[in-house]
C-alpha cells in the first residue's frame, strides 16, 4: 500500500516561520564550525610533520575533532538530536559497540601480523 | 508535535496503539539502511587501518601525496583535498536548506536550495575526477629505486625535456632528427622499460637519441624503504640527489623508477595503498553520483508539486539524510585517508 500520501507522522516535521528563522540561524553557525574545523585540521597537517614530536598529539586530536565533525551532522544536519530518543539509540548504540569492537580487533591484529612479519 | 498523534489512524499506526519511534515508517528504514550502509564504509576504513598497520614499508604521508592545485603545480599541501571537503560540506548545508524549507512548505525555497545542493554535487564529482587522474598520472619524477636497493619519492620542480636527438637511425627515425613531440610521455615510458642507457634514450622505433634537458630545481630525494646506506625519513638534497636520480633513470635497468599508480603498483607507496585509494574513495564517489541523480529526481518531484500535494515535504528530508550520510563518510574518509 501506497504509504507516503497519508497524512501521518510526516507532518510532525512542520514549523513556523518564526521557528524555521531559529533553524537556520542554527544551519549556519555549524556551517561556520564544521569550516573553521576543516581549515584547523589542514593547517595542523600541512604545518606540523609525522615525524615531530608533536604529531601524536595532532593525530589523536584529528580523531577527536573528526568525531565532533561527525556529531554536528548527525545530529544537527540529519535531525537526530530532534529525534524521538530512542530512535537515537536504536542508531547509535548497537553502531558504536560494533565498530569499537571491529577497531580494536583489527587494530591490535594487524600489530601482532606486523611483529610476525618482522620475523625476529 | 505529539498534539497530531491523536488524529492519527491506526493503518498509520502499524495496526498497533502507536507507532514505536514516532516517526514515518519511510525516515525509520532510510535510517535502518545508512545505519547498514555506515557499516560497510567502517568495514572499508577498518581494513584500510588494518593493512596500513601491518605494513613494513613507509605509508604514503597525505601531505606530500596530495599537493598539487589544477593549473597551479606542487607545493599546495592537501589544499585541493580541503577545498572538495568543503564543497561537500556546503552543499550538505543547502540540503538542510531545503529541508527547512520543506518543512514551511515553501515550494520555492526548496527548489532553490535542492538545485545548490545538486551543483555542488557536480562540483565534488568533478574534482574527484581531477583527483583521480592526477592520481593515476603521477608525479613527474616517479618513485625511483636507488643504487643501494632503498626506495625515494623524489620532491622539486622537473627541468623540461626539450628535445631528443636522433644519433642512430631506427626503422622510423633518421640520424640528426630532432623529434619535440610527446617527449614526457615517450620519457617516462622508456625509463619504466629501462630503455634509457647513460642518458641515451632507446625510442619505439630501435633508434636511439641523446637527450636535451633543463636542469631540475630543488630536486629532494625522501627514502620510502631502507636500503644499505639509507633508512626511511632520511632526505637527499643537492648535487648528491641529483647525481642518484639519475644514475638510476639512466641505469638502463627495467622497474628502476615507477610513475603514477595503477591496481597493481603506484610511485606512492605500498601497492594496497592504491587499491584502498581507488575502492575507498570510488565507492564514496559512487555514492555522491548515486546521490545527485536520486537529489534530481526528487526535484522534478518537486516542481511538479508532488510533495505540496501530499501535505509534507518528507521525500526531501529522506534523500537530505541520504546526502548528509555522504557528507558524514567523506568526513571520515578525509581524516583516515588525507590527514592521518
Amino acid at each position: 500500500m501506497e504509504r507516503d500520501d497519508l497524512i501521518e507522522y510526516s507532518l510532525n516535521g512542520h514549523h513556523s516561520d518564526d521557528e524555521g528563522k531559529l533553524i537556520r540561524k542554527k544551519i549556519w553557525k555549524v556551517t561556520i564550525l564544521l569550516t573553521a574545523i576543516t581549515v584547523l585540521e589542514v593547517a595542523l597537517g600541512a604545518y606540523i610533520k609525522q615525524s615531530s614530536g608533536a604529531w601524536p598529539y595532532v593525530k589523536w586530536s584529528f580523531v577527536a575533532l573528526t568525531l565532533l565533525k561527525a556529531g554536528y551532522i548527525v545530529m544537527v544536519f540529519m535531525h537526530l538530536g530532534d529525534e524521538k530518543k530512542w530512535l537515537r539509540n536504536v542508531v547509535l548504540i548497537p553502531y558504536a559497540l560494533f565498530i569499537m569492537y571491529l577497531i580494536f580487533i583489527a587494530l591490535w591484529e594487524a600489530l601482532a601480523v606486523g611483529d610476525a612479519w618482522m620475523g625476529a | 508535535m505529539a498534539s497530531q498523534s491523536a488524529n492519527l489512524d491506526t493503518e498509520t499506526l502499524w495496526g498497533g496503539k502507536e507507532s514505536p519511534f514516532q516517526t514515518s515508517y519511510g525516515k525509520l528504514m532510510m535510517w535502518f539502511f545508512l545505519v547498514s550502509d555506515a557499516l560497510t564504509f567502517s568495514g572499508l576504513l577498518v581494513a584500510y587501518g588494518f593493512t596500513r598497520h601491518d605494513t613494513l614499508e613507509a605509508w604514503p604521508i597525505g601531505e606530500e601525496t596530495f599537493n598539487s592545485l589544477p593549473g597551479l603545480g606542487h607545493g599546495f599541501p592537501l589544499i585541493y583535498v580541503a577545498l572538495m571537503t568543503f564543497i561537500l560540506i556546503v552543499s550538505s548545508v543547502t540540503m538542510v536548506l531545503a529541508v527547512e524549507a520543506g518543512h514551511r512548505m515553501d515550494k520555492k525555497g526548496v527548489v532553490k536550495w535542492m538545485i545548490a545542493t545538486i551543483i555542488g554535487g557536480f562540483f565534488f564529482l568533478g574534482s574527484q575526477a581531477w583527483e583521480w587522474s592526477h592520481f593515476i598520472h603521477g608525479s613527474e619524477f616517479g618513485k625511483v629505486e636507488l643504487a643501494d636497493g632503498s626506495q625515494a619519492i623524489v620532491k622539486g620542480h622537473f627541468g623540461e625535456i626539450e628535445s631528443f636527438t636522433v644519433t642512430e637511425a631506427g626503422t622510423h627515425h633518421k640520424k640528426g632528427d630532432v623529434i619535440k613531440e610527446d617527449l614526457m610521455h615517450t620519457f617516462q615510458h622508456a625509463a619504466e622499460k629501462g630503455h634509457i642507457n647513460n642518458g641515451i634514450i632507446e625510442l619505439h622505433d630501435g633508434s636511439k637519441a641523446s637527450i636535451k634537458k633543463a636542469k631540475d630545481d630543488h630536486l629532494k630525494l625522501i627514502i620510502k624503504k631502507d636500503g644499505k646506506s639509507y633508512t626511511v625519513g632520511k632526505e637527499i638534497e643537492g648535487k648528491k640527489a641529483e647525481d642518484l636520480y639519475y644514475s638510476a633513470i639512466y641505469s638502463g635497468e627495467e622497474n628502476r623508477v615507477i610513475y603514477g599508480a595503477n591496481l597493481n603498483k603506484n610511485e606512492y607507496g605500498p601497492q594496497q595503498y592504491g587499491q584502498f585509494f581507488f575502492f575507498i574513495t570510488g565507492f564514496h564517489g559512487f555514492h555522491v553520483f548515486s546521490g545527485v541523480l536520486i537529489n534530481i529526481l526528487i526535484l522534478i518531484g518537486v516542481m511538479r508539486g508532488v510533495y505540496h500535494k501530499r501535505g509534507h515535504y518528507e521525500m526531501v528530508e529522506k534523500t537530505g539524510l541520504y546526502w548528509h550520510f555522504v557528507d558524514l563518510v567523506w568526513v571520515f574518509v578525509f581524516t583516515f585517508f588525507y590527514l592521518i
